[in-house]
């Protein structure tokens, strides 16, 4: 027996040089997956990037499969999401990995990216390694907002007309280039399939090169070292150091150092298949009829935050902030090597980077929980659905009471609250007479003013008066109600009459 | 001549490196170099189909784009309400599905004056809705509000709604349907920038001027 393994053994050991002399691939790729790395960089922060390589494998993989099924037409889009959720066996299921593998691999990429920045990483000799890597984090994103069309539903839709929207405020080409986008003169078939296509073969094409450069140029270059505050890199001994840091600690990438990278990408793995198990698929929610237009449509939570920051430009910078603040960010990050190529790479000694990524951080956090809940949107159904409380109608004279119907019936409560129920849009009208006095409360709203409609033409001055004298009881937990200091000054001065000039008496307000 | 064509193995200058081997043979480095041009040449050549075959939607004049069609029938409009009325888009193409159905809102002032808004936010092209007792449309997305006549009353559009042409031919109501509204159509209609979804291209048309003296106050 152990002749007939040995004489496996040597069969297999023949077969292999067989094809190796023919292929000649494996041993250099075994060298470069063996060559040594300074010791100090066999981090558990060192994973991402190969995690996120990791994570693009399984989103072509289970791309590949959703493609067996999907049918990339206005026509059919929806309906064949609904049969791989509902009638292909597991279906559901990968039309759920290949979401949250989505979601996962855009998190880790920005993680990697931190990462890369904070560490300084980014510095000589690899300033280029940084660029390739901004490029596969537009290409990511690209794949996520493309991948969100292929979810063809109410969002997709008019997720693809607000994109459109942006693009018609592009000057002198803004009309040429929506119909480039849509691929016709409205949204439909072209559209999506010109999605598709950027979906499927472009941007994925990109991306797998774009990772293949990449990952050739930080075997070329070697992965850096951990930064210690005071080790400056300079572009004259960069290069020597590294070598002689290699030199002294090296261990080989492989095994020595990967083992974490495996672990990192199989914890991240099994996680997106357990979120995927645990959560389901994403959508499709309703069908992509723009007749429906009962529906309030947002983008995935990646974009979220652009959809909050669109809500608060205001009008007369909002294009320029559109056109121009994505390309000055995407120049800051592609030169940002260019200009700070040498010094210190220890986060203990680059405040200003420390301060970057924390204010962008916090920004974002900010702009995308606002975008969870969107306190700008009017609820459309709050006129209807949410009554007024009845301690509100305690001991209110019968015009009182009429006023807090034309407050519903007159749709107030889309855009202010009561007892904390209603939209968001306008202020709380707990405590309005506490702010405004009457005329105040009756100029603002037949007139409106501060992004209040105005109410003059939906309102009839019965009407008028009934509201305002509803809005005068809600004064909070019985506070004072507003005063107008300006009255009573002149009813001071008309009451009293001012002392001759001689003893001027100074007069108060209240 | 002869004797760099010889087969590489024969060759009298097997001494020099293959870059000397280059620049001794002149002749190949220039049919190497008319290869390129001419390959330069052929790409150009069809990179025209390639190119116009992609961008070719964006090359139709836009206000070639679109017909008129009907939305309904006069009466089906009470005068002094607001409706949202589907119509199919002369424009849909075959795989176009539920999206060549586009709605519209269709506003009766009183006798034959009409107006026609598109469904579609001037800020950002979320779908609008009608409150008829506020008299306003609220926009889901941003809170873009306009008035019942379509002029911005809140929010972050920075214009009116946009508005199809209209005309009434007997008594039925047609409109002027194509392009996708947005703010690129609108810089396209030179002289009023309110709210023509097409410019008002041939005399034939005759637009129903219903707001000629209330669209100025549009332009916030």
């Amino acid at each position: 027996m152990a002749s007939l393994k040995e004489r496996g053994t040597v069969a297999g050991l023949k077969a292999y040089h067989w094809i190796e002399f023919r292929l000649g691939l494996v041993k250099p790729l075994s060298e470069a997956a063996q060559h040594p790395t300074p010791a100090d960089n066999a981090s558990w922060w060192y994973v991402f990037g190969s995690a996120a390589t990791v994570l693009l494998m399984l989103q072509v993989v289970t791309g590949i499969l959703l493609a067996l099924v999907y049918a990339p037409t206005a026509n059919s889009a929806w309906t064949s999401l609904n049969v791989l959720n509902h009638n292909i066996p597991l279906g559901w299921y990968i039309r759920a990995v290949h979401g949250w593998g989505s979601n996962f691999m855009v998190a880790v990429v920005l993680i990697h990216m931190v990462q890369v920045f904070m560490f300084g990483s980014y510095k000589f000799p690899r300033e280029l390694t940084w660029m390739v890597g901004v490029g596969l984090l537009l290409l990511t994103l690209g794949m996520a907002f493309t991948g969100q069309v292929m979810r063809f539903d109410q969002d997709a839709y008019w997720g693809l007309g607000i994109g459109a929207s942006i693009a018609s405020r592009v000057p002198f080409i803004g009309a040429p280039l929506v119909h480039l986008i849509l691929g016709g003169p409205i949204l439909g078939g072209p559209t999506l399939a010109r999605f598709f296509t950027l979906h499927v073969f472009v941007i994925p094409g990109l991306l797998l090169a774009g990772v293949g450069v990449h990952v050739f140029m930080v075997l070329r270059h070697g992965v850096s070292e951990w930064p210690m505050p005071g080790r400056i890199v300079r572009k004259s001994t960069y290069v020597r150091e590294y070598h002689e840091l290699t030199e002294k600690t090296g261990i080989p990438f492989v095994p020595d150092a990967a083992w974490k990278d495996a672990v990192f990408a199989a914890a991240i793995l099994f996680t997106v298949m357990a979120f995927a198990f645990f959560f389901g698929p994403f959508g499709p929610n309703g069908q992509p009829d723009p007749t429906i237009i009962q529906t309030a449509p947002k983008p995935d939570f990646i974009f979220l935050w652009i959809y909050a920051v669109l809500a608060f430009l205001p009008p007369a910078i909002e294009t320029p902030t559109m056109l121009v603040v994505p390309v000055v960010g995407i120049a800051a990050l592609l030169l940002l090597p260019i200009f700070a190529s040498e010094g210190e790479r220890h986060w203990s000694r680059r405040p200003v980077a420390v301060l970057t990524v924390s204010v962008i951080a916090v920004t974002l956090g900010i702009f995308t929980r606002l975008g969870t809940y969107t306190p700008w949107s009017p609820i459309m159904d709050a006129w209807t659905s949410d009554a007024v409380p009845p301690a509100y109608l305690h001991n209110r004279t019968p015009l009182e009471r009429e006023g807090a119907i034309v407050l519903q019936n007159k749709q107030c409560r889309n855009c202010h609250e009561l007892d904390g129920v209603g939209g968001l849009r306008g202020p709380e009208l707990d405590s309005v007479a506490t702010r405004l006095t009457e005329n105040e409360l009756i100029r603002q709203v037949l007139q409106g003013g501060g992004n209040m409609p105005a109410y003059g033409d939906a309102l009839n001055p019965s009407e008028t008066k009934a509201l305002v004298s509803f809005l005068m009881t809600l004064r909070g937990k019985n506070l004072q109600p507003a005063v107008d200091a300006s009255q009573t000054i002149v009813h001071d001065t008309q009451f009293h009459l001012p002392e001759p000039a001689s003893s001027p008496q100074p007069r108060h307000g209240p | 001549m002869s004797e760099l064509l010889k087969y590489p193995g024969e060759s009298s200058n097997n001494d020099l490196t293959p870059d000397g081997k280059a620049a001794a043979h002149t002749r190949r480095v220039f049919l190497f170099k008319l290869a390129v041009g001419l390959n330069v040449l052929v790409g150009a050549v069809l990179a025209v189909p390639l190119v116009g075959y992609i961008i070719s939607p964006s090359l139709k004049k836009g206000s070639r784009t679109g017909a008129w069609i009907k939305i309904g029938d006069v009466n089906e409009f009470p005068a002094g309400e607001t409706r949202l009325v589907s119509f199919r888009s002369p424009v849909a193409v075959f795989d176009d599905g539920q999206t060549g159905d586009i709605p519209c809102w269709v506003r009766h002032i009183s006798g034959r004056k009409f107006q026609v808004f598109a469904i579609n936010c001037a800020h950002l092209g979320c779908p609008v809705r009608w409150f008829a007792q506020a008299k306003l449309f609220l926009c889901p997305c941003h809170g873009g509000a306009y008035y019942e006549d379509g002029a911005r009353a809140a929010g972050p559009p920075e214009r009116g709604l946009f508005l199809y042409k209209h005309r009434l031919v007997g008594d039925s109501l047609v409109i002027h349907a194509g392009d996708m509204p947005t703010l690129a159509t609108q810089a396209s209609c030179k002289g009023d920038p309110l709210v023509q979804i097409q410019p008002a291209n041939a005399a034939s048309v005759t637009v129903t001027t219903a707001n000629a003296t209330e669209s100025t106050s549009w332009q916030a």
